[in-house]
């Protein structure tokens, strides 16, 4: 049975969580487009917006937080970010490394 | 508007040369004729089936039955019927290609070099994404839920989607014969030569939206199946009660969600670069091609455990159900899967040592790529001590299992002498590798699936396969295997490049007229395979096993009819250990009526997944001649179909309890009256499916 009130409360993550992802898209473009940050600034900057509209979507969207009961999901997630740095940081290195011995002085 | 320009509006870059058929009538050699056979085989077979289906007015029995279908079971096998069917082709082609090496000893053979390249490039990338994929796809997609007690996958529409999206994939690869030509690039596609600068034609965007498609339906099923069985065990089924199987399969699947994701953005950043002139991966202007390989590996390792992971679950299933044994170490083989699902990202630069990097980063790979051998190695040891002292009989899935083993460890040797990046600079791109990785490839995930197939099959449709077919079958691949690419060792050993198109070394001729002659035997292994599936079904009446229990296997997909009831389990059965089935059984509790049936809620029919994929697929064809009105409306239905569905409330169908009730007893009574039957017996025609037991 889903009440009105019901209805309300399941509905608000989501849309807060459209609210916030909204804004954080756009001051990124915001920064970019309007020339406020540049250079490696910007790159962070955005970088950053981008981090925090993860951990949005995984609050607001996936419903993840550091209860018990979602704990599995928690470990889902930590699993997830393991495999990624993997595969960043390894490319990172290998990328790196070709530069300095293809691109060098 | 004049002529042309309605033409180019309406056909884009297409153009009668572009049907082999006329290219073949311009310049008639040989070339040109076995790509317009080949062609016509396409076009023939196309139009043979589609009047087969309608003298048999079966049209509407495949839609709704069939196509439409949001069930786990069905989907699963048009999975594996797409498999089998590409599977025909890329092994033709394999044959092909050992004939022209085999003809081309100081001389030209009978295949031009860029039909030839077509040919290995076509080869390669079917056998990955359009044999392997679906075939294990298929398989975990019958198989799971079944084994984990559940009635459907986590998202059924979902599972439609990917299947067409495989299937409008396969199109485009079938297309790619009968309208243009297909990459030269092999199959992983490297630029700077896949790019429009060296080649200009439709052939790598046939390469791109094939496999782009291919990969997203990949992606979504490994996202399905990991959401099934995170979400939709049966009550009891705790992870470490789970069928191998089903471990080896939540392990593809989180390899799935994490491997595709690199392909997809590498073919699409190549697509840009074809098709909006950025410079990604070209050799001027800033762009780098190690990227691609990077990025192409990055989805390229895993992928390797990917198709090869369900097979180990195979075995592990099928070892334990021949030797009528617990499987010995359920959890080191649990562990030893997991290991080598995280190990298999830490390794993908052994892929290219001789790129240019540093000796030092080639040592740390070449390392991490040495210790995926133990967990493998640990896994070994697990089937051969699950043998030991059991009551092993040799059925056509155990004899591929058993020489799984041997093969593999000799691929496992012949990979460690690769892992070493010294040894690897001197066979870099050799038929050395290629000899590799089918050794690896062929018992690591042909032999596992075909195992799975036969060993499965009674469950899905209620009659064994003929065995003395199967171990002929079984046979030729095992040979075959052998007899094609052992051959190619020594080759590589001697420093012939894989993908020659022509030999100059007289030496080479005895070994390429072996390998020759192995190609030749893994044909004769697929006819087989083909006429074991007529002549089983033409004798279906004579091995019906309906009580669905043949094997006295152990798991919970064998504890239901053959084939199974579209809502599996009458009641989502509770489970109390391992083996679930097995223990029922020793306790005799098996085969008991339910106190209460009651109504069933099960996913309606949908076109929804058909329409997706086809049109995706046409929407890809558009892309690949430059059609944008084909590009724009496909595109726009893709959208619009994901959309609408969206919308849809009514998605669900409920089955009357007393449906569910009046078919379990029957079972029940066809259980109750059949013969249990013996070990011994188990491959005669006395199997009705109800095993004898002793406690």
């Amino acid at each position: 049975m889903s009440t009105p009130r019901r209805r309300r409360t399941e509905t608000l993550p989501y849309v807060i969580g459209y609210g916030l992802s909204l804004l954080l898209t756009s001051i990124a473009f915001g920064l970019v487009w309007q020339h406020v940050l540049s250079g490696h600034t910007a790159l962070f900057a955005v970088l950053g917006l981008g981090l925090a509209q993860i951990l949005v979507h995984f609050r607001c969207f996936l419903h993840i937080d550091l209860r018990r009961n979602s704990l599995p999901d928690l470990q889902l997630l930590l699993f997830s970010s393991m495999i990624i740095a993997l595969m960043v940081s390894g490319t990172l290195v290998v990328l790196i490394n070709l530069h300095s011995r293809m691109m060098g002085p | 508007m004049t002529g042309p320009t309605i033409t180019g509006f309406l056909l884009g870059s297409l153009s009668w040369g572009a049907l082999p058929f006329v290219r073949a009538w311009r310049e008639p050699n040989i070339s040109e004729i076995i790509g317009a056979g080949a062609g016509s085989i396409v076009v023939i077979g196309a139009v043979v089936t589609i009047a087969l289906i309608t003298w048999l007015q079966a049209w509407e029995y495949l839609w709704t039955q069939w196509f439409t279908s949001l069930d786990h079971k069905k989907i699963g096998i048009m999975y594996i019927v797409i498999a089998l069917v590409m599977l025909s082709r890329a092994l033709i082609e394999a044959v092909l290609i050992r004939s022209q090496q085999a003809a081309a000893i100081n001389g030209p053979g009978f295949v031009e070099p860029g039909h030839f390249a077509q040919l290995f490039s076509t080869h390669g990338s079917i056998m990955i994404f359009f044999m392997a994929m679906p075939f294990l796809t298929g398989m975990v997609n019958y198989v799971v839920p079944l084994q984990i007690g559940a009635r459907d996958m986590a998202f059924p529409y979902l599972n439609s989607v990917g299947l067409w999206l495989t299937a409008g994939g396969s199109g485009l690869m079938m297309a790619s014969l009968v309208v243009g030509e297909f990459s030269t690039g092999g199959w992983s596609g490297y630029p700077p030569y896949t790019e429009l600068n060296f080649s200009g034609g439709p052939g790598p965007d046939y390469w791109i939206w094939a496999i782009t498609l291919a990969s997203i339906g990949s992606t979504t099923a490994g996202i399905n199946i990991a959401c099934t069985i995170y979400k939709f065990r049966a009550p009891g089924m705790t992870f470490l009660r789970m069928p191998l199987f089903c471990w080896t399969a939540v392990c593809t699947a989180i390899l799935m969600i994490f491997a595709m994701p690199p392909l997809t953005v590498a073919t699409a950043l190549l697509a840009a670069d074809r098709y909006l002139g950025t410079h990604f991966f070209t050799d001027d202007l800033g762009g780098n091609m190690m990227n691609y390989v990077n990025l192409f590996w990055l989805f390229g390792h895993p992928e390797v455990y990917i198709v090869v992971l369900p097979s180990f679950g195979v075995y592990s299933e099928v070892v334990s159900a021949f030797s009528s044994k617990e499987l010995y170490g359920y959890k080191s083989l649990v562990i030893a899967t997991m290991a080598i699902g995280v190990l298999s990202f830490t390794v993908w630069l052994h892929h290219f040592f001789t790129m240019g990097q540093s000796a030092d980063i080639n040592a740390v790979f070449g390392i991490a790529t040495m210790a995926i051998a133990i967990p493998t190695g640990v896994k070994i040891y697990d089937w051969i001590f699950t043998m030991f002292r059991g009551e092993v009989r040799f059925t056509p899935p155990m004899v591929l299992s058993l020489a799984f083993m041997v093969t593999f460890v000799l691929g496992g040797f012949t990979g460690v002498i690769l892992a070493t990046p010294p040894l690897n600079y001197m066979v870099h791109n050799t038929l050395f590798v290629v000899a590799h990785f089918h050794n690896m490839l062929i018992p690591g995930t042909l032999y596992g699936l075909l195992a799975g197939y036969m060993y499965w099959f009674p469950k899905a449709f209620g009659f064994r396969l003929n065995e003395r077919l199967g171990w002929i079958s079984a046979g030729c691949w095992i040979t075959g295997f052998y007899l094609a690419f052992f051959p190619l060792y020594v080759l590589g050993a001697s420093g012939m490049a894989r993908r020659t198109h022509e030999v100059f070394d007289p030496a080479f001729r005895p070994w390429l007229y072996v390998a020759l002659f192995g190609a030749f035997v893994l044909f004769t292994a697929l006819v087989t395979l083909f006429v074991q599936l007529f002549v089983s079904i033409r004798d279906r009446h004579a091995n019906m096993v309906a009580v669905g229990d043949p094997w006295d296997a152990r798991g919970l997909e064998w504890s239901v009819a053959a084939p199974p009831p579209e809502w599996n389990f009458a009641v989502i059965p509770q489970v109390e250990s391992r083996d679930a089935f097995y223990w029922r059984k020793r306790n005799r509790e098996a085969y008991k009526p339910v106190d209460h049936y009651q109504d069933i809620e099960l996913p309606k029919p949908s076109a929804c997944g058909v329409i997706v994929g086809l049109s995706a697929a046409a929407c890809g064809f558009g892309l690949v001649w430059r059609i944008w009105w084909l590009v724009a409306l496909f595109g726009a239905v893709v959208v619009a179909t994901v959309i609408i569905r969206s919308f849809l409330r009514d998605v669900t169908r409920t089955i009357p309890a007393a449906e569910v009730e009046a078919f379990d007893r029957r079972w029940l009574a066809q259980a109750h009256y059949a013969k249990p039957v013996s070990r011994q017996r188990e491959m005669s025609r006395r199997n009705e499916g109800l095993a004898e037991w002793t406690a």
